[in-house]
């Protein structure tokens, strides 16, 4: 209940900081509406808003599934081989020299501008995240464990899935944790380079027009959906991952 | 169980330029249990680690046999510092972990067995954080057991332990260790006085044989004799080197 009370009382002193801004400078709406026209506008235009949202979460779950497997699969294989580690651990480390934006044309012009360029542009975004989470947690297994499970005579493979992976899985989550705040981000850069859907559109599209109150209610619905997307994926993750290792 | 073998190592080791122990030869009675003791950092722990065959950073020049000649491997089972579960397995899950690893079928009314043995038979289905530090100690000797193996390792595993608890775990191992080769390592005279059939120091000079008292093991915690000779090992180790 505390808890609430906090959140509701810092939310609501965030509107009035806001609304004594655009009150005290006395500035026009096409700059920066205040939060009630924002509400307005955000509750005129919720069906335009929902659609587009619809889109939006639709490209950063899938890239969150797909980046969460690709990546967590990454880390077991690398984890297992010396000469994987060898050989594609420089190429990771180099592709997140890469910037992520840059990348963004390319997908569009290879993946088209539907959907799959920006569920490539969420997956890419967590998949360094993910995999070196949960790649430096397979490393780190306790050695005791380890030799215990040699005297017990476990096969590489075995001490890998019985061993190492479970020991390992608090670190997983915390890659996903971080995965679900990351990913909204990819998701938007796509829709910003080339769409015709999604929040991340109506944003630019509302920002070229002057409403600038429906890019910040579209705004303001992206952080709500990211905020809910991390506490789900943190429920998640207390619920299956962190306890299997702390109890 | 197969009849235990005894256990020879003669060698020495060392890291890189660095040495661990220099030449020694120690043997493990069969059937009995052997007590190394010395202070940190004499190598008791890396040498125990050789014998289980998983260091392998450590250089180790030597042989370490077997009397009836056959390889280590595969006949041994280790109890490390801690009780080492896995938290994420419950305590059937903990006892039966070597045949999950071996990928054998587990044998669950044999594990049951061990953690009766061990007076656990109520909470097979715990996960390890709801035990106290003794039952867990207890669940990693059921698991011991389960693995039933003539060779047993003992690489400090009560030092974690309250007094009461250390001494329980103490009677309740050598009981059920009774007639295996079994090496344990440890810091504490008392526990080398009361559990040792042979009992070595081992030193930065190397390793010193000495007299164990007569009492059968697990030897009380009271007798004169086990008291006496817990307090020579003290006095031997203050000693300088």
């Amino acid at each position: 209940m505390s808890r609430l009370v906090t959140i509701a009382t810092s939310t609501a002193l965030a509107l009035v900081l806001w609304q004594a801004l655009v009150t005290l400078a006395a500035l026009p709406p096409f700059i920066l509406p205040g939060p009630a026209r924002v509400a307005e506008t955000l509750w005129a235009s919720r069906a335009l808003i929902a659609h587009h949202a619809t889109i939006t979460a639709a490209e950063v779950l899938i890239g969150l599934a797909l980046g969460s497997i690709l990546g967590g699969l990454s880390a077991i294989g690398l984890a297992s081989s010396h000469v994987a580690r060898r050989l594609i651990r420089p190429m990771m480390v180099f592709s997140q020299a890469i910037p992520v934006f840059a990348l963004a044309p390319i997908l569009t012009l290879w993946l088209g501008y539907g959907l799959w360029s920006k569920v490539a542009m969420a997956l890419l975004i967590i998949y360094f995240p993910v995999t070196s989470a949960f790649f430096d947690a397979l490393m780190r297994t306790p050695p005791h464990w380890l030799d215990l499970a040699r005297v017990m005579g476990a096969n590489r493979a075995r001490l890998m899935w019985h061993i190492r992976v479970p020991a390992a899985l608090p670190g997983f989550a915390s890659g996903l944790r971080l995965a679900a705040v990351y990913a909204p981000i990819g998701a938007i850069i796509g829709e910003w380079v080339g769409a015709s859907k999604g929040l991340g559109y109506l944003m630019l599209l509302a920002n070229g027009r002057a409403k600038i109150d429906l890019m910040f209610a579209a705004l303001i619905v992206l952080a709500v959906l990211t905020l809910l997307l991390h506490a789900g994926v943190d429920r998640g993750c207390r619920r299956w991952l962190d306890g299997k290792a702390v109890g | 169980m197969t009849v235990p073998p005894s256990l020879t190592l003669e060698g020495h080791a060392k890291i890189g330029a660095l040495p661990v122990f220099g030449p020694l030869r120690l043997s493990l009675a069969a059937g009995r249990i052997t007590c190394l003791l010395g202070p940190s950092g004499v190598g008791k722990t890396t040498l125990l680690r050789l014998i289980a065959g998983v260091d392998e950073v450590t250089e180790f020049t030597g042989t370490i046999t077997a009397s009836d000649g056959l390889p280590l491997p595969g006949r041994m089972a280790l109890m490390a510092q801690g009780d080492m579960l896995m938290p994420w397995l419950d305590v059937l899950g903990n006892v039966t972990l070597g045949a999950r690893l071996r990928g054998m079928p587990r044998d669950l009314d044999r594990a049951r067995e061990m953690l009766a043995r061990v007076g656990l038979a109520d909470h097979a289905d715990k996960r390890p954080h709801a035990l106290s530090g003794g039952q867990k100690q207890r669940v990693a000797l059921a698991r011991t057991l389960m693995e039933d193996r003539p060779i047993v390792l003992l690489d400090e595993p009560f030092s974690a332990l309250d007094a009461r608890t250390r001494a329980q775990m103490q009677d309740l191992t050598a009981t059920h260790l009774a007639g295996r080769t079994v090496l344990m390592v440890t810091h504490d005279p008392a526990e080398a006085a009361r559990m040792g059939h042979a009992i070595h120091i081992l030193t930065e000079t190397g390793l010193e044989d000495v007299t164990p008292p007569a009492a059968p093991v697990p030897r009380a915690v009271d007798d004169p004799e086990t008291l006496a000779a817990q307090g020579r090992l003290l006095t031997r180790l203050r000693a300088p080197a």
